[in-house]
């Protein structure tokens, strides 16, 4: 992974630069000359068919897949540095019987101080701290198992804005999340967006969110087909074809 | 050894009038808190299949130890359960099969080898048996000491490795995400778990000793509500269920063993009448 100054040759400045990347696993190329940019503070969904290769890029984003070309992270006013990504996972299930409180799974996370022996004082404020980020103060005592599917993913946000990142990673966030819940998840990576200048990647097979809240949206099926305002991609005939959907959009 | 014996003459107990049973309690004390916190990740981790074949595989190991001559099978046993620990991973990790599927080749596997070996050239089976049952109360004071190294051991990797412990087996994606050496910590913890079972064979058995890894965490997840709870419920249910079962077994005259796991299913059965009383 290469570290670059942020001015990207875009004009902007760039806090993810994608360029050329292409992914094999064994024989099978899963992603073919990728290229993109991600601005600071802006949101950009990724869309795409099951098995477009959406979880692949990300694992390449995240270091955890192999790939060539260059991925390249920067912040503002800052040279070449370590990137802090923060990343929410695939909607994980967590066993309900799991005796693991919302506390005990910041402590796992981030602490030295073993769970079992309770949390400290200090470490108590900042859990508290992170979970007012996300307006859900009342979640700190209740078991993980029992959260549901907003509640959770709003847990898994503070753990991801802990220690605040560079840029914020969400793997299919509305997946598993009741309209309502949804409309508030939106509504808070927004807020955090702004309020932190974060940019924001998320993957998503829920396009009626895109309209309001994604400044870009980024079709791939083992490649980029198209990407643009969330208008411009989502009446395109790369994504009536991509989705098999006839005269119109989702 | 003496401080302890003058400790146990204080209590006036008629079961401590005997050396053997001064070593037994000692020994139960130290053990009890290992597998009531081992208990807590193998639960949470869904391992409990996996630590009955590794107590399988320590029986392999002290057969072929037996065969070789060597004066202290159970360091064969202690190092073949490692080998056999590490194998299954580098396996697991390289199959799509289930891993209950990839334990019970392994488990059975373990375990015909043993008994191939253990009556290979017509030799009896006998001198094996007390390792299926196990006997607490020929427990040696060099036994003993070798448990308290153990114990301080596995608390050191404890305090280090808890809480990486704890998030692979609630989530191994997400630890790998913060991270986490997911591949090392759990080798070192089935390393860990290979070493306790294969050292603690002998005075517990077999038979019984997977019910002491699963029990005392299965028994704390009916009413623990955090890790702290979880953790401390555990290690008091294998504590209570160590010393009553000794004393059970020694004014019946039953096996320690096997009255510690009864002891420790009924625990199991009360827990689980209160479960949604703090569940």
């Amino acid at each position: 992974m290469r570290f670059s100054p942020h001015k990207g040759p875009c004009g902007h400045s760039c806090c993810l630069r994608v360029e050329n990347v292409s992914v094999k696993i064994g024989a099978d190329r899963i992603l073919q000359d990728m290229n993109l940019h991600v601005h600071c503070g802006e949101m950009v969904a990724l869309i795409g068919p099951n098995g477009a290769g959406k979880s692949t890029f990300l694992k390449a984003i995240l270091g955890q897949q192999e790939y060539e070309g260059i991925i390249a992270f920067s912040e503002p006013g800052k040279r070449s540095k370590k990137p802090r990504i923060g990343y929410v996972p695939q909607s994980p299930a967590f066993d309900p019987s799991d005796p693991v409180s919302v506390s005990d799974l910041f402590a796992c996370c981030m602490s030295k101080r073993p769970a079992f022996l309770g949390l400290g004082k200090s470490m108590e404020d900042l859990v508290q701290e992170c979970l007012e980020r996300v307006h859900g103060e009342e979640l700190i005592h209740k078991r993980v198992g029992t959260l549901s599917g907003g509640e959770l993913q709003r847990v898994l946000l503070a753990l991801a804005l802990e220690p605040m990142p560079n840029i914020l990673i969400l793997d299919e966030p509305l997946s598993g999340v009741d309209i309502e819940g949804m409309t508030n998840l939106m509504d808070m990576l927004d807020e955090i967006r702004q309020t932190y200048d974060l940019s924001i990647l998320m993957t998503t097979h829920d396009f009626s969110m895109l309209d309001r809240y994604a400044d870009q949206v980024v079709l791939i099926d083992h490649g980029i087909l198209i990407k643009g305002k969330p208008e411009t991609v989502l009446n395109s005939e790369a994504f009536r074809t991509a989705f098999h959907l006839k005269g119109g959009r989702a | 050894m003496s401080i302890w014996y003058t400790l146990c003459d204080l209590i006036p107990l008629e079961m401590l009038r005997w050396d053997f049973m001064k070593n037994a309690l000692l020994a139960l004390l130290l053990m009890a808190p290992l597998f009531g916190l081992l208990s807590t990740m193998i639960v949470t981790g869904r391992m409990s299949f996996f630590s009955d074949a590794l107590g399988h595989s320590a029986f392999t190991g002290i057969a072929i130890g037996s065969i070789f001559g060597l004066a202290a099978p159970i360091w064969a046993a202690v190092g073949f359960s490692i080998g056999f620990a590490l194998l299954f991973s580098w396996v697991r990790n390289r199959s799509n099969q289930a891993a209950d599927t990839l334990i019970g080749v392994f488990s059975s596997s373990a375990v015909a080898l043993g008994i191939f070996i253990a009556t290979l050239g017509g030799g009896s089976f006998t001198k094996y048996n007390k390792f299926l049952i196990g006997d607490i109360l020929s427990v040696t004071p060099g036994e003993i000491g070798m448990l308290v190294l153990v114990l301080a051991g596995v608390l050191v990797f404890w305090m280090l490795f808890a809480n990486r412990l704890s998030l692979i087996a609630i989530h191994p994606q997400l630890a790998s995400s913060r991270g986490i050496r997911v591949g090392l910590a759990q080798t070192l913890f089935t390393a860990a778990i290979a070493v306790v079972v294969t050292l603690s064979i002998s005075s517990v058995g077999l038979l019984i000793l997977n019910s002491l890894l699963v029990l005392p965490a299965a028994s704390a997840r009916n009413i623990s509500r955090n890790i702290k709870e979880y953790t401390l419920f555990s290690v008091l249910f294998a504590l209570a269920a160590g010393l009553g079962g000794l004393t059970l077994s020694y004014y019946l005259g039953s096996s320690a063993g096997a009255a510690i796991s009864l002891i420790l299913a009924l625990i199991f059965a009360v827990t689980f009448s209160f479960r949604k009383v703090r569940g």
